[in-house]
């Protein structure tokens, strides 16, 4: 207990990268996922924008990538985080590959919620004259709004888990201190108090994001 | 000039996989609606009258064909000009597609920000149109909050905002009760009455027709077997597809079953006459088998009107000697038409 007490400073920083590890990820994973996921659903047979070559491409991209272990991935796409953020270590490295890394689950997401929107609702936003960029603004996202805002949610703890392996590429956060002072110095007390703070905050972010799609959906 | 206009039109779906043929939707039709027209297009699912209405606002493209609505051919249109088309056609649907996301208001609202109109001029429109449909109170609800009656209303409201000439009713009245149904179709009524324009209305249900329609396409795989004004198919129809939908609203001819049934309780000779308008006198009709001392009964049938005009068929069970009765009947065959049904 002494031990945790003496920590805190250490704790609190570590809280504070954890939380902007997962700021900066939901923000880029985010946007990707909805990009790489409107794509898959546009481009799909039948769709607004039919491409078959293009949703064969996407697909394809998002079924390779996504079952990869992320502690696999991190390793292997580490020479694409060094050329884009110009180290292969440190928050930024990580923040990008967990980004890229979200954006291909997040899209499955995404595509699977689009598909919740019945097509009788894009035929009579066609049948009034709407183009394919207003369907998206006016009826794809405001009708799946309330899905969205589950399936981000359910992302997010997907991101408080990937960035706990963040202390192999030398980033920082709850997963690195929980490793560092708890685990490798015998101290479980430690641990539990990193495991308490991810609890607490997952938890936090459900309720907010249940709160925020039960306003959407008007339940 | 037809305001929709169709010419040689065929749609046909590629294979849907590899070594399986090609559905032919649309079969070659030809079909003129003109301005003010209450057109209804029926048929059984599968005959392709939803895709046949979907062409005329090229929410499907057609494979070969002309399809001229206001003296343009949409079928070469790209796109992006089939956009500015389409706001003068609206269009209602089984499902009514309203936005769930939307208020009633901004949903009635939706086809004006597409067409891009300043927000001043749609709060009145769209305040017009509710007032229209009889759904003001409703402006601030959403659309999970409507019954199937209100969501239509507002469908119609929406596809009314553009002030098009044209609505297209797909299957607009199918997923409501009978009820509702005629609520709505008195509405479409009014919608064509009072502002002149011209519905195309596809249906399952003859009922629907009879009720509305002023001309009528019977449409079978693919084809239109027959087509012309709706007096004229229902008393008269001449394709075996358009006789099943008109029995289905109209007591006719009895079928070969309901024929055995009557031949089982009478023994005499059974008669069909036809009484069509009111070029048909029933009261001379009746006279002759009353003079000449045949006595009959009612054992089939039934007189309908439609657009004001009656029209039917009786089927009569007569007793009396054979050659009196042959001798009536002779009489009567100058007055309308008179089928011996054995």
């Amino acid at each position: 207990m002494d031990a945790l007490i003496d920590l805190l400073p250490e704790l609190w920083t570590a809280t504070y990268e954890t939380l902007y590890i997962v700021a900066m990820t939901l923000f880029f994973g985010g946007v990707g996922g909805l990009l790489v996921g409107l794509g898959l659903y546009l481009t799909r047979a039948g769709s607004i924008l039919e491409n078959k070559p293009l949703f064969f491409v996407l697909n394809l991209l998002v079924n390779f990538i996504r079952p990869i272990p992320f502690i696999i991935f991190l390793a292997a796409a580490q020479p694409l985080a060094r050329a884009v953020t110009g180290s292969g270590i440190g928050n930024n490295a990580i923040i990008f590959t967990i980004a890229l890394a979200a954006s291909f689950a997040m899209a499955r997401i995404v595509e699977q919620n689009l598909l919740t929107v019945t097509p009788g609702v894009i035929d009579a936003a066609r049948s009034v004259g709407a183009g394919p960029i207003r369907i998206i603004f006016t009826v794809l996202l405001p009708e799946a709004l309330g899905p969205l805002i589950l399936g981000y949610t359910f992302i997010f703890v997907a991101l408080v888990d990937m960035s706990a392996v963040a202390g192999y590429v030398g980033g920082g956060g709850l997963g690195n201190f929980a490793l560092l002072y708890g685990y490798r110095q015998f101290n479980p007390i430690v641990t539990w108090a990193a495991v308490l703070l991810i609890i607490v905050l997952v938890q936090f972010v459900q309720f907010f994001g249940n709160y925020l799609a039960r306003k959407a959906l008007r339940r | 000039m037809a305001l929709v206009s169709l010419r040689n039109v065929s749609k046909v779906y590629p294979p849907a996989s590899k070594g399986a043929p090609s559905v032919t939707a649309i079969d070659s039709v030809s079909l003129d609606v003109e301005a003010g027209d209450i057109y209804g297009i029926i048929g059984y699912s599968g005959a392709g009258k939803s895709t046949l209405v979907r062409l005329v606002n090229a929410l499907e493209q057609s494979t070969s064909g002309e399809i001229i609505v206001d003296g343009q051919d949409i079928a070469v249109l790209p796109e992006r000009e089939l956009r500015k088309v389409r706001l003068g056609i609206g269009m209602i649907f089984q499902q009514f597609n309203l936005l769930g996301s939307r208020t009633v208001a901004r949903n009635v609202a939706y086809p004006l920000e597409v067409a891009g109109r300043p927000k001043h001029e749609r709060a009145a429109r769209v305040a017009e149109l509710l007032d229209f449909v009889g759904l003001a109170d409703k402006a601030g609800s959403f659309p999970d909050q409507l019954s199937g009656g209100q969501k239509q209303r507002v469908g119609i409201a929406r596809a009314l905002a553009t002030q098009p000439s044209i609505l297209l009713a797909d299957e607009a009245t199918s997923a409501l009760d009978p009820e509702t149904t005629h609520e709505v179709l008195a509405l479409l009524k009014r919608v064509n009455a009072e502002f002149g324009i011209t519905i195309i209305v596809i249906t399952h249900e003859m009922d629907v027709i009879q009720t509305i329609a002023t001309k009528v396409a019977v449409m079978d795989q693919g084809r239109v077997i027959e087509r012309g004004p709706v007096f004229d198919v229902f008393s008269n129809p001449q394709a075996a597809a358009s006789a099943r939908f008109v029995s289905t609203v109209v007591k006719g001819i009895p079928s070969p079953a309901e024929l055995a049934v009557l031949r089982e309780r009478h023994t005499g000779r059974i008669v069909t006459l036809a009484f069509r308008d009111s070029a048909v006198d029933q009261k001379a009709v009746f006279g002759e088998f009353s003079s000449a001392g045949v006595a009959f009964e009612v054992v089939y049938g039934g007189i309908n009107e439609i657009q004001g005009r009656p029209f039917g068929h009786l089927t009569l069970a007569l007793t009396g000697a054979d050659p009196v009765i042959d001798q009536v009947l002779a009489h009567i065959r100058t007055l309308t038409t008179v089928t011996e049904v054995r």
